[in-house]
């Protein structure tokens, strides 16, 4: 029996050009820190902005004044390396003060450049991939367990797709009927060195994942309207957890960086930081 | 060790409502009286240890301490990675039981054969390591597991081990327990862990045994001062050479001047077995026992 929980304010319902705002101001926020800290895996955290933003802006549950809150969906990254995106998107929320933001590449900083537990509002650190889907299947047998109703999400990236361990955590989420986990493959068919598919092709993955017994759903990860009917379709799902291929471009807002592999790792200048920042539309806070 | 395991984790469980047991697929004719116990809190998570690691730390979590049940290197080596990232560096109340450690199942071949789990383990900063010598020590290292949640590796035999104590001990984490007098002056002293009790007590002769069944990184501080009651220690375990119990101990001690080069350790040779035989075969042929 559920134990109802609903403590929670009821959910925003934002419209596109709301949070195309919201993705654009966490856009900015991302390429300045890799910027600053000249780190990697910009173009990793551009794939997913759209889906962080429609996820923290009227999808999931949360206290951005205590992010701890019992009742709180659990949000797991398991491409950990897409950090700044998640960090940029808490300061955007309000969970973490923007200011802390500076701190990431510093010494000593709770801004990992893999996810960190650290930091408020993060569940759990990853940064070997693989470690997100099995640790969210038992989240969310924990919370079936104890009649909660609090969902969890966790985002992956198509590349990771190729650890066993995801397909370990399918078997059992389908075993266990667990309609309170999504997972959302962050699909932008670059990894490390070339593309998906002349890596460890995984296509076709819709077909893999409906065989693992799972709902399987499809969309443009850039259309905000689709990623938010696909999750709340999501919720409409009994008795099997949802896993939501979006397709996605690496590197998506900024011209020059998209479909580019060498973006995976790839640090902007200051001088390329001013024009991915002029290519992005104008913002209303900073516009 | 493994009846008193499920037997003690039973008892345990009908007091604390948040303790889970999650099975590898394996434990049969040992689990199925928590199972049937407590159906909602036993998970079989099926021939998968990186989900079953995973998931565990998930749950661990969310409040529960979760006790994942599988032979010998399976629920160690084979997730290691997730032991490491999602239980040790999380911090959570996680306990990887391990049956069939050191060459309890020496027949079944190497595979089979936990030599080096010690190895693996300790070099997890927060894991505690609990390795009774008897079913009577699986009991207490079980209560204390349960009353000081962390992330901990409970390495148990088979079944029809020799009890050593009269009653359940009294353990602390680094801790040595006296389990045999000595006749002779305390001026050396035998020091066993896990099921390797049984080899230490019958060569020690005349000299007090001691077992520390709770052990890890941080528990090497209170090493020097046990150890200064003895002018040498001998240590015993169903281990390689390498990494494992004696290893620790010198790593604890070696470093102040008027401790060193006072352990001796008898171990597993420093090689890869490639025999089966009984446990009794594999210490003699590994130059643990005699």
């Amino acid at each position: 029996m559920l134990v109802m929980q609903n403590r929670h304010p009821p959910l925003n319902h934002p419209d596109a050009a709301t949070l195309a705002a919201h993705a654009t101001q966490i856009r900015r926020l991302a390429l300045e820190m890799v910027t600053s800290a000249r780190a990697s895996h910009i173009g990793s955290a551009l794939s997913a902005i759209d889906i962080l933003a429609t996820l923290y802006g009227g999808v999931m549950h949360y206290d951005a004044l205590n992010p701890s809150a019992p009742w709180r969906d659990r949000f797991i990254l398991s491409k950990g390396h897409a950090c700044v995106g998640v960090y940029a998107t808490l300061a955007e929320f309000g969970v973490i003060p923007e200011s802390l933001l500076q701190e990431y590449g510093q010494d000593f900083s709770i801004l990992m450049h893999h996810i960190s537990h650290k930091v408020p509002g993060v569940e759990f650190s990853t940064g070997s991939l693989g470690h997100g889907l099995p640790f969210g299947v038992g989240k969310a047998m924990a919370a079936k367990r104890k009649g909660h109703d609090w969902r969890t999400f966790v985002l992956l990236g198509d590349g990771e797709m190729a650890e066993g361990s995801n397909w370990e955590a399918m078997l059992i989420g389908r075993h266990h009927q667990l309609d309170n986990l999504v997972a959302i493959v962050d699909c932008n068919n670059l990894q490390s060195l070339t593309t998906v598919e002349a890596t460890l092709g995984i296509e076709p993955l819709a077909d893999k994942i409906r065989a693992f017994g799972w709902h399987a759903l499809e969309v443009d990860g850039h259309d905000y309207e689709q990623i938010q009917n696909a999750l709340a379709r999501s919720s409409a799902r009994a008795n099997a957890p949802t896993m939501i291929i979006a397709r996605t471009i690496k590197g998506k807002g900024v011209s020059f960086m998209e479909n580019q592999v060498a973006w995976h790792y790839k640090s902007p200048s200051p001088e390329q930081l001013a024009e991915a920042l002029a290519g992005l539309p104008p913002s209303s806070r900073n516009g | 060790m493994r009846n008193a395991f499920i037997d003690e984790l039973v008892s345990l469980a009908e007091k604390f409502d948040h303790i889970a047991l999650m099975v590898g697929d394996l434990g049969w004719s040992v689990v199925e009286p928590f199972a049937e116990r407590f159906p909602d809190r036993f998970i079989n998570a099926g021939i998968a240890e990186q989900n079953m690691a995973g998931m565990a730390a998930g749950m661990a979590s969310e409040g529960f301490h979760v006790f994942t049940y599988s032979i010998a290197n399976f629920p160690t080596f084979r997730c290691a990675e997730q032991i490491r990232n999602d239980i040790d560096y999380h911090n959570l109340p996680v306990t990887t039981v391990s049956v069939g450690g050191g060459l309890a199942y020496g027949s079944l071949g190497y595979s089979h054969h936990a030599v080096q789990d010690y190895a693996l383990m300790r070099a997890m900063p927060n894991m505690l390591i609990a390795a009774p010598g008897d079913a009577l020590e699986v009991r207490a290292c079980l209560r204390y597991l349960v009353k000081h949640p962390q992330p901990s590796y409970l390495r148990i035999g088979k079944a029809g081990e020799p009890v050593f104590h009269e009653s359940v001990p009294d353990i602390e984490p680094g801790r040595w327990l006296k389990v045999r007098e000595g006749k002779m002056p305390h001026a050396r002293a035998v020091l066993s862990t896990g099921a390797a009790l049984g080899i230490a007590l019958d060569q020690a002769d005349e000299r007090p045994v001691y077992s520390l069944p709770l052990w890890g990184m941080k528990n090497k501080g209170v090493q020097g001062e046990q150890m200064r009651g003895f002018e040498t220690v001998t240590t015993y375990e169903d281990h390689l050479l390498d990494g494992g119990f004696g290893s620790w101990l010198m790593e604890a001690t070696n470093s102040q001047p008027d401790l060193k080069s006072r352990v001796d350790v008898k171990a597993l040779n420093s090689e890869v077995c490639g025999a089966v035989a009984s446990q009794q075969v594999l210490h003699r042929l590994g130059g643990l026992a005699r």
